[in-house]
This record gives C-alpha cells, structure tokens and sequence, in this order.
C-alpha cells in the first residue's frame, strides 16, 4: 500500500469519526439536558445578569464565594 | 484579591483601547478611501512623492484598520466584557492592572512603528504580516500578556462558567499565537548574504510553495482568528446585553464553536486554487470552507432567533439595528467566501475585484459595524454619560450601510466583468481583451467604490463624534443602565 493509498484510506476514515463524535456531542448535549444533568441554556443569562455584586450563575467555588460575600 | 465594599468594574484599559480604536478606524478607513480613489483617479498617487503611492499605502491600509481599529476593538471589548461575564474587576488584583496597562503601553508603540516602518517601505511582503522582525517581536510580547491578563481574571473568576464570548476570546489569542509564530519565521537578509544584506530586511525561512502555504494558513486564518472568531464573541455578549434577551440557544453556540475550531484551520489553501500546491490540498481547502457555511450560519443564526419576539426593538433601538445588520452581512459573507472558494468558480474570480468586495462586505458590514455597536453599548457603562445623540447614530447608520452596498454590489459587478473579460477567447482561440481593455471597462465601478469609502469614512467620523461628544458634554447617568443603552 503506497502512501496516497493510506492517505485515501485515513481521510475517509476520519471523515466518519469526526462525523460521529460530532453527532454523538449533540446526542450528549440534549440527553444530558433531559436527565437533570446539565442546564445549558439557564448559562445564557451570565450576559444580561452580570453586575459584578449579583449571584453568579453557575459559581466557581461555594466555599470561597461565601467567604468572599463575608470579607465585603 | 482585596475585599472592597464598593467593588466596581476597572474600564481603565477599555477606555485607552477605545480611544485607540477611534484613531486608527478614521486613519485607516481614510488610506483606504484614498487608495480607492487613486484605483479610479491614477493621478492621486502623486501626491505625497513615494509615501502616497498606492503600493505603499495599500498595506498601510490594511496593517491599520486590523491591526489598528479592529485589535483595538477587540481588547477594548475584551477588557470589557471579560470582567462582566467573569463577575471579577481588574480592580481586584493589581498584578493584572499592571499587565493591562504595560499591554497597552507596548501596544501604542508597536502600532506607532507600524505606521512610521510601513509607510518608510519596511515590508516582508506578505499579506497580512508585513511588519518587519523587530515588530513581530514586540507583537509575540503583546500576544502574551494579553494572554497573562486573560487567564489571570479567569484565574479568580467568580462566575464557573465561561461565557460564550470568553471561549471565542481565548481562540483568538491561541489561533493567533500559533499561526502568528510559524509565518513569521523569517531571518535577516544581512545573516544571509555574508554582510550584504539589511538588518531591517528579512526574508521568510520556507520558500517558494511551502512559503506560500504557509503564508495563507496564516493569511486566512488572519480573517478567522481577528476578523471572526472575536467578532462573533463580541456578539455573543453584546446583543443580548443590549436587547435584554437571553442567547436563543446556549448549545446550538456550543455546536457552532467547535464546528468552527475544527474547520476554519483547513480553508487557508483556498487562496492558492489553481496555483502550484498539491491538488488534494486545494480540493481540502474548497470542501472546508463549504462546510464553514455550517458553523458560520449556526451563530448567525442564533444571534437572529435571540431577536425572537422583540424584533420591534430593531426599529426603536439603532444599537440593535447595527448588530443584527452585522450578523446578516456576517452571513452574506460567509457564503460568498465558500462559493468563491469552489474551484470552478475561483478560476474566474481569483485576482479580480470580486475578492476586495467580498472582503469589504464582511470587514464594513461584520467587523466595524459591530465593533462600533460594541463602543456605543459601553460608552455610557464606561463614561457614566447617556450617548449624545440617536439621530447621529441612525443617520450614520443609513449612510453607512448604503456605502457598503454600493462597495459590495460595484465590487461584484466589476470582478465578474474583470474575470470573464480576462478569460474570454475568439474563435481562434486568442485572448480577445488586452489588460488596459479591462481597466477601462472597469473605471465607473472604481469611482463608485471610491465614493463608497467617502460615504463610510464620513459615517465614521459621525461615529467619533458621537463617541467624542458622549465621553464629554453628555447628560451624565446617576446609576448604569441595565439593557438598553440611553441616548439623547
């Protein structure tokens, strides 16, 4: 098998996995959604609700948060 | 970190990037409303001796409104949002101030030299990436500490979650570090010819088609990691900030991010359709920027749906008007790339004035519409002044988008003319028009593009005023305006 041969075969194989990890994250995306899992779309909001003194949406770390809210 | 009662957002480095902005969007768009002129009028390239020949001010031209205006738009935006969506303030470390500022200060410098070395004719003579080593050196130290700054205030975010518009930020600063370091490899022309040669003067390490390959990965992707991937973050923050509605669908972002990560690295090669680089890249190259469409549209798209409901703020708010504009150029030009970039319809349009008008569609409509929709959306957040005035920004918006119809549409008409004339045989088999044939033909089309560039740079100047006007003598905000923005 000369190396176009193997190029040819790689390309085409690749094609396909690249074409099924990207079906499988949207698979995951919703499923992940529908278990209770994730909350994708509530993370739209870190936008329009980005004072710098309101909750976070989605916090970094509880605990160091709360001792931030402590130390204002 | 300090703890501080009345912790506020730091816009010290946004307010210099602003400013930045402004200066090099007028100086740039004017070379290039000078050079457009000079394409339709020869004679105005003798005005200024060599400094004002169009070979010298082309790159002038495009090195200032990207690495001028639009990088300055980007770290204004950049140092803007990235606080907000982060919930942390540049306040709160004063490491990370320091490095905002030296960015600037280096920044400033760098740009100054561009301008001052370019129009001197130091050039590497390679699109996009014309400056000479010294800069490209002190540009690598910029990159970094944009790079220190970013993932420092991702450091102490409060906010887990990175907004979309982050992710789009951190893929500008790594697609650019890569490509910006493998096309500049070049050495001085004094090492190479025994002492010869300049020390000013280099030429790049790859040759012939490895060079060219090489130079557009890095000259398409130019397009992809500054003219797009920023732009779209940009919109992704300031569009539902301004109308006040939630991105319409956070994973259909997540989809299109990656899609266009994966891609847009591999459509370079469409710039060298037909030339001397092996057949299969080209081919890889046309099929890649046909899927581009996919991803391209996603987020368009997506910026569109989050409109949905309240389109009647397309009319009341022109801030609005501006962005979903932007986003439909976006998506006009995003198709037009993929379609110039199929083989058979590159062999006409290669080297023709359809390119400029592509380009034009996307950088006037896309780039400067929204990084200007994103000033205006900060302008009363930073200056705590109310925007000076609506009608300016409507009558600037009108004018605006008719110069960039009037560029695209004359573009068009004279690149199909220009492609097929060139091509076009008689019976024999004989080329039928001479080049000076195509010149003539195309003359009306170049003062239209010509008049085009005055209509946009004259909207700019409205801009600046505008801009100028809110920073000084607008009604002053007693609290900052939640969604949209407040104008006169």
């Amino acid at each position: 098998m000369d190396i176009r041969e193997l190029q040819g075969y790689a390309t085409f194989f690749m094609t396909i996995v690249f074409v099924l990890v990207l079906y499988w994250y949207i698979v995951y995306l919703y499923r992940s959604e529908k278990k209770g899992e994730k909350d994708y779309e509530k993370l739209g909001n870190i936008a329009l609700d980005d004072e710098i003194d309101s909750k976070p949406i989605n916090s970094s770390n509880p605990i160091s948060n709360d001792k931030k809210e402590r130390n204002k | 970190m300090q703890s501080n009662a009345a912790l506020e957002y730091d816009y010290t480095i946004a307010k210099l990037y602003t400013y930045t902005a402004i200066l090099f969007g007028f100086v740039g768009m004017l070379i290039g409303t000078l050079i457009a002129a000079q394409l339709a009028f020869p004679d105005l390239n003798y005005l200024l001796g060599e400094y004002g020949t169009f070979s010298r001010l082309r790159p002038l031209h495009t090195n200032v409104v990207i690495y001028g205006f639009t990088v300055s738009g980007i770290f204004a935006t950049f140092y803007y949002s990235a606080q907000r969506v982060l919930k942390v303030s540049m306040a709160e470390s004063k490491f990370i101030m320091f490095v905002g500022k030296l960015q600037f200060f280096l920044y400033l410098i760098a740009a100054t030299a561009m301008v001052i070395t370019e129009l001197m004719g130091y050039t590497q003579s390679k699109e996009y990436a014309q400056m000479e080593w010294p800069l490209d050196l002190l540009i690598v130290v910029i990159w970094v500490l944009w790079g220190v700054a970013m993932f420092a205030l991702i450091g102490i975010r409060r906010e887990k979650a990175l907004y979309i518009s982050m992710w789009y930020f951190i893929a500008c600063f790594l697609g650019v570090a890569m490509l910006y370091l493998f096309n500049n490899m070049a050495v001085p022309t004094y090492f190479t010819s025994g002492g010869v040669g300049s020390i000013m003067h280099s030429v790049s390490m790859y040759s012939g088609t490895n060079d060219a390959l090489v130079q557009w990965w890095w000259g398409h992707n130019a397009v992809a990691f500054v003219f797009t991937v920023p732009i779209v973050g940009m919109i992704y923050y300031f569009l539902p900030k301004e109308s006040g509605q939630s991105v319409y669908s956070y994973k259909l972002s997540l989809l299109s991010f990656w899609g266009l990560m994966f891609v847009y690295l591999w459509a370079g090669s469409h710039h060298l359709l037909w030339s001397t680089v092996p057949d299969w890249m080209q081919t890889m190259g046309s099929i890649f920027s046909v899927v581009l469409i996919l991803p391209s549209w996603g987020s368009a798209i997506n910026m569109l749906l989050t409109m949905k409901g309240e389109w009647n703020q397309l009319t009341e708010n022109p801030l609005i008007k501006f962005m979903v504009l932007a986003s439909t150029f976006y998506m006009l030009s995003t198709l037009e790339g993929p379609i110039q970039a199929i083989k058979s319809v590159n062999a006409i349009a290669h080297f023709t004035d359809w390119i400029p008008g592509h380009v034009h569609d996307g950088v006037l409509g896309w780039v400067a519409f929204m990084i200007m929709a994103a000033l205006f959306h900060m302008a009363p957040r930073m200056f705590k002044r109310e925007i000076y005035s609506k009608k300016l920004i409507e009558a600037q918006f009108w004018l605006q988008t008719t110069a960039v119809v009037l560029y695209f549409t004359s573009m068009w008409i004279a690149g199909i003319t220009q492609g097929m004339m060139w091509r076009a045989v008689d019976e024999y088999g004989n080329l039928m028009y001479s080049f000076i044939d195509t010149v003539t033909v195309l003359h009306p089309y170049y003062a239209i593009r010509a008049l085009a560039g005055v209509l946009f740079v004259t909207g700019f100047v409205m801009f600046a005023y505008n801009m100028i006007k809110t920073m000084t003598s607008s009604r002053e905000l007693s609290e900052e305006p939640q969604f949209k923005s407040p104008m006169a």
